[in-house]
């Protein structure tokens, strides 16, 4: 009888929506099981981060007040007034951060096991930018407490933006508000933490998952090949197999979520004041330390160029070539080992996580 | 063309010509304007040691910066280049006055309120007045020409504004300029006075204050003694010296049962537990009954004084423990990730009666230090209240942790039942 | 028959359980954010400004110390009816400072440091003045807040 009424309704909404090709893609989704499928779920739990992100964000929303007399104030009410609001604060603060760890193991495995490669350019191209726009929100949503150690993070960080030649002022300009980070900064990179890139971030992150959809789980090259000479991978199917493991993966870092938020809630800090002197151990956040490292390693003057700018250039670059790496694989196009990229992106995880070590063992 | 640029160069250097000469003659005009050639100053320069010091250190000097000069003070005539026409008594020379005429030597201006007025109308002019009060004068005027005068403290010829950081007599140089005669024990060997004072002051709460922390709302030597009139303060007058700053204690030692047995057994009022120069922090372990206290250097077990000195003690006591329950307790739930900066804030607050029973203690009445603490640790038991609920609520967070992480376990556990079913199905 | 049974009974009790902990779960993620989204008792107040008194509350030739943010300020209603404000932590050793009536200035009671009332330190020990804060009254509240 429920199975009747539940059929009724369905009918009823497939005739106005269209509820059966949905229907249809989810069954016939399959998941391929090789050595590497491990890495499958990485995409899905920076998914399922964001989500976090998004509703606790969205509520986070109801107490903050984004001015620089009223903000850290507001943070303060938040974890010591609301109920719960220790817990919502912090799991948005973590969250962000385990969101921007399982992105980075997410594209560095789609990018060592080549996923990138034809058909499957643009759904790199999204997912390089949708890296770009949620390391535009770690930035952006550092600076909200308005706390010591964010208001001078995002005032070196913004000062190496503005270090450029030609365009740096102008962008630092825009990002501050004005030539100081002041109460103005704040409101804009509110603006920007909750409205801007939101709308960016759903906008990339649709075609992302519509292109999954359409293309299917990419196999690793070897596999890729194997299928090619008409072998049969073995797979299982995404509903409910593979969904249910996905969902164990979810609900335990949900409780790691949890555990990080009650055992080590994140520190509000000391309320920024805009005329002291600047703290020892500036420090940005850990997934820009590398880059901060680099650019305080590099000598000041390398030859006749700056060593700053020389810095901010090879980061430039780096990051046109991680956006173009399907157009200059062309190996992998056709199905064969491309060991010097493999090589390329190894020497980066190790650079990164060197660099990374160092910055904060200094 | 290029003789048009030559012809161009010739001009400017005429040019240049023509700015040096005025230049030259704008500084000497400028320079005649501003008073005639001081003859002392160019003479006295041209000479060796002695007599030249007084033309170098001038420079320096307050006075000559304020438009004097040495003829100002010693007379004579400073537009005569010749030494005899300079320096003739005629002209009012009236040279290097003795050690005993010093004192009045500075005071033909000092004093006079007129002349005074014009230079620097705030200062004051009663300083050669007080001096013949001070022990200093009085001596001087009896003959004594070891004791100190105006120059003794002020330095000559370079004489500089108390103001002046390098003045021997700013605040914070006035212990080490006493010191220089009164540490001096050969010196002092005929006064028969100590000469501790200087070592006793550096290591006394004031000369910490002054002259580690360079805290010049501390006291100098002349803080308590005067300067001018500098003269140890009497008995009676010591509560008086020390009341100009701690003027709470001072007006509760004056209502306190001692004030009256005190004087009448000579006792020397805050110098008598505090000790001088070597002003004591007394801490609490000095009052009460204990080993260190001084209250029963003259109290014994039995009289109403010990018993009083008991219960103050007390009260400090449990304030102060108190302070460190509740100081604990915030620590705690801070280290748990509670919020407490509003308890601690009241804790501060609440705290800070603890500095004034320390001060009430000085009126030597249980009644009067109890009032205090015992409101104080009103206070402080609601903060221990309050921090112990948000350490309970710290505790509900762990017991709500443990069942989420009880309940995520249990549903991954049987997610993965559900998946190792499905898949035997097939 | 009787062993699919039993594999049907246990496959449901195992989708039973499987709901229920979902549905625990699902209960335990929802209740903290009803919760954050419901009000809580005490209001969220800017700390830039704050209410200092009610008009009428002070007569005129005294002070009250009242709380800014986490430190203490102190509210003078003057004899001639002005209301002032400063900061009433003592420059000295950060002790409160209190209106005194006999002599119209403020006091601190640790080390008899006074200033006076546009909050100059004028005997004693304190290195510097009070900070003054701006008082504005609006219809039945005094607002104090801190100067730009």
């Amino acid at each position: 009888m429920m199975g009747d009424s539940f059929k009724k309704v369905y009918n009823w909404l497939d005739e106005r929506i269209g509820l059966k090709p949905i229907e249809e893609l989810a069954k016939h989704k399959e998941v391929p099981v090789h050595r590497y499928s491990f890495w499958y779920y990485f995409g899905g739990m920076t998914l399922f981060l964001f989500s976090v992100q998004v509703i606790t964000g969205m509520i986070l929303l109801l107490y903050y007040r984004p001015s620089a007399g009223t903000a850290y104030e507001s943070v303060r009410f938040i974890t010591t007034q609301v109920h719960f609001g220790w817990l919502i604060r912090s799991i948005h603060s973590w969250s962000a951060n385990l969101m921007v760890g399982a992105l980075f193991v997410h594209m560095f495995s789609v990018y060592l096991l080549k996923s990138y490669r034809r058909p499957r350019e643009i759904t790199w191209l999204t997912g390089v930018l949708l890296l770009f726009v949620t390391l535009g929100f770690g930035f952006t949503g550092y600076l909200l407490p308005w706390n010591k150690l964010s208001f001078f993070a995002t005032k070196v960080g913004t000062d190496i933006a503005g270090s450029i030649p030609i365009i740096g002022n102008t962008i630092l300009v825009f990002l501050r508000g004005g030539k100081e980070v002041t109460g103005a900064t704040l409101t804009r990179l509110f603006g920007f933490h909750v409205m801007v890139l939101p709308l960016t971030i759903f906008l990339i992150l649709g075609i992302h998952l519509y292109l999954i959809q359409k293309h299917g789980m990419a196999l690793p090259v070897r596999e890729a090949r194997k299928e090619k000479e008409g072998e049969k991978i073995r797979t299982i199917p995404f509903l409910p197999n593979f969904l249910y493991r996905d969902a164990i993966g979810w609900i335990l870092v949900l409780g790691i979520l949890v555990f990080l938020a009650s055992v080590f809630p994140w520190e509000l800090g000391e309320k920024a004041d805009p005329l002291a002197s600047a703290p020892a151990g500036i420090r940005p956040e850990w997934y820009f330390m590398f880059m901060f490292q680099t650019l305080k390693l590099i000598p000041s003057k390398v030859l006749f160029i700056e060593g700053e700018l020389l810095g901010i250039l090879g980061f430039t670059f780096g990051g046109l070539i991680l956006f173009f790496v399907p157009f200059l694989d062309r190996k992998s196009n056709k199905l064969e080992e491309n060991r010097l990229f493999t090589i390329l992106g190894v020497l980066v995880i190790l650079y990164m996580i060197v660099l990374t070590v160092w910055g904060y063992a200094v | 063309m290029q003789s048009n640029r030559i012809r161009l160069g010739i001009v400017m250097k005429k040019i240049d010509w023509i700015i040096g000469i005025i230049a030259i003659t704008a500084v000497l005009f400028v320079g005649s304007a501003f008073g005639k050639t001081d003859y002392c100053i160019q003479c006295h320069s041209e000479m060796d040691d002695s007599p030249k010091s007084p033309a170098v250190l001038i420079k320096s000097d307050i006075h000559y910066q304020r438009g004097l000069s040495c003829a100002d003070c010693h007379g004579g005539d400073a537009s005569k280049n010749d030494a005899e026409e300079a320096m003739s008594p005629k002209k009012g020379f009236v040279g290097k006055p003795s050690y005993r005429q010093i004192p009045n030597f500075c005071g033909r201006c000092h004093s006079d309120v007129e002349y005074m007025r014009k230079y620097e109308p705030k200062l004051r002019v009663d300083q050669l007045q007080l001096y013949w009060t001070s022990n200093h004068g009085k001596m001087l005027k009896k003959g004594d020409r070891r004791v100190a005068q105006c120059v003794s403290c002020h330095g000559v010829h370079n004489i500089k504004s108390i103001k002046n950081p390098q003045s021997p007599v700013n605040k914070i140089n006035v212990p080490a300029t006493c010191a220089k005669c009164h540490a001096d024990k050969k010196y002092m060997h005929k006064y028969n006075i100590p000469t501790d004072q200087y070592a006793k002051y550096s290591r006394s709460v004031h000369g910490k204050l002054l002259l580690e922390k360079r805290d010049t709302s501390a006291p100098a030597c002349n803080s308590c003694h005067g300067n001018h009139g500098a003269t140890p303060p009497g008995l009676a007058s010591i509560s008086a010296a020390c009341g100009e700053c701690h003027g709470i204690n001072r007006d509760l030692y004056n209502k306190s049962p001692h004030k009256e047995p005190w004087a009448e057994l000579g006792y020397r009022q805050c110098v008598q537990c505090h000790d001088y120069h070597l002003i004591k922090e007394l801490t609490d372990e000095d009052v009460g009954v204990g080993n260190n206290a001084v209250c029963i250097d003259c109290h014994d077990k039995g009289d109403g004084g010990y018993e009083a000195a008991f219960r103050i003690k007390a009260s400090l006591d449990s304030l102060k423990y108190d302070i460190r329950i509740a100081d604990s307790i915030l620590a705690k739930a801070k280290k748990s990730g509670a919020d407490v900066g509003e308890l601690t804030f009241e804790l501060g607050e609440a705290s800070k009666g603890l500095i004034e029973a320390r001060n009430r203690v000085h009126s030597f009445s249980p009644d009067v230090v109890g009032e205090v603490t015992s409101a104080s640790m009103q206070k402080i038991n609601i903060v221990i209240e309050l921090g112990n609920d948000s350490l309970k609520a710290l505790w509900h967070r762990k017991i709500g942790l443990i069942l989420t992480s009880f309940l995520i376990l249990l549903v991954a556990g049987l997610l993965y039942l559900k998946i190792r079913r499905v898949e035997k199905k097939k | 028959m009787s062993k699919e049974g039993a594999g049907n009974s246990r496959r449901s009790f195992l989708n039973w359980l499987l709901g229920g902990g979902v549905g625990a779960l699902l209960a335990a993620a929802v209740y903290p954010i009803i919760r954050f989204i419901y009000p809580p008792e005490i209001p969220q107040a800017t700390q830039s400004s704050v209410v200092a008194a009610k008009v009428g509350e002070l007569p005129p030739d005294s002070g009250k110390i009242f709380k800014f943010g986490t430190k203490p300020g102190i509210l003078i209603h003057t004899k001639q009816g002005k209301y002032l404000s400063f900061s009433a932590v003592c420059t000295h050793l950060q002790c409160t400072v209190q209106y005194e009536k006999s002599k119209q200035d403020i006091w601190c009671a640790c080390h008899n440091g006074r200033y006076d009332l546009t909050g100059k330190n004028i005997s004693g020990p304190p290195p510097s003045p009070l900070e003054t804060y701006n008082v504005v009254i609006k219809g039945e509240e005094i607002i104090v807040s801190k100067k730009a």
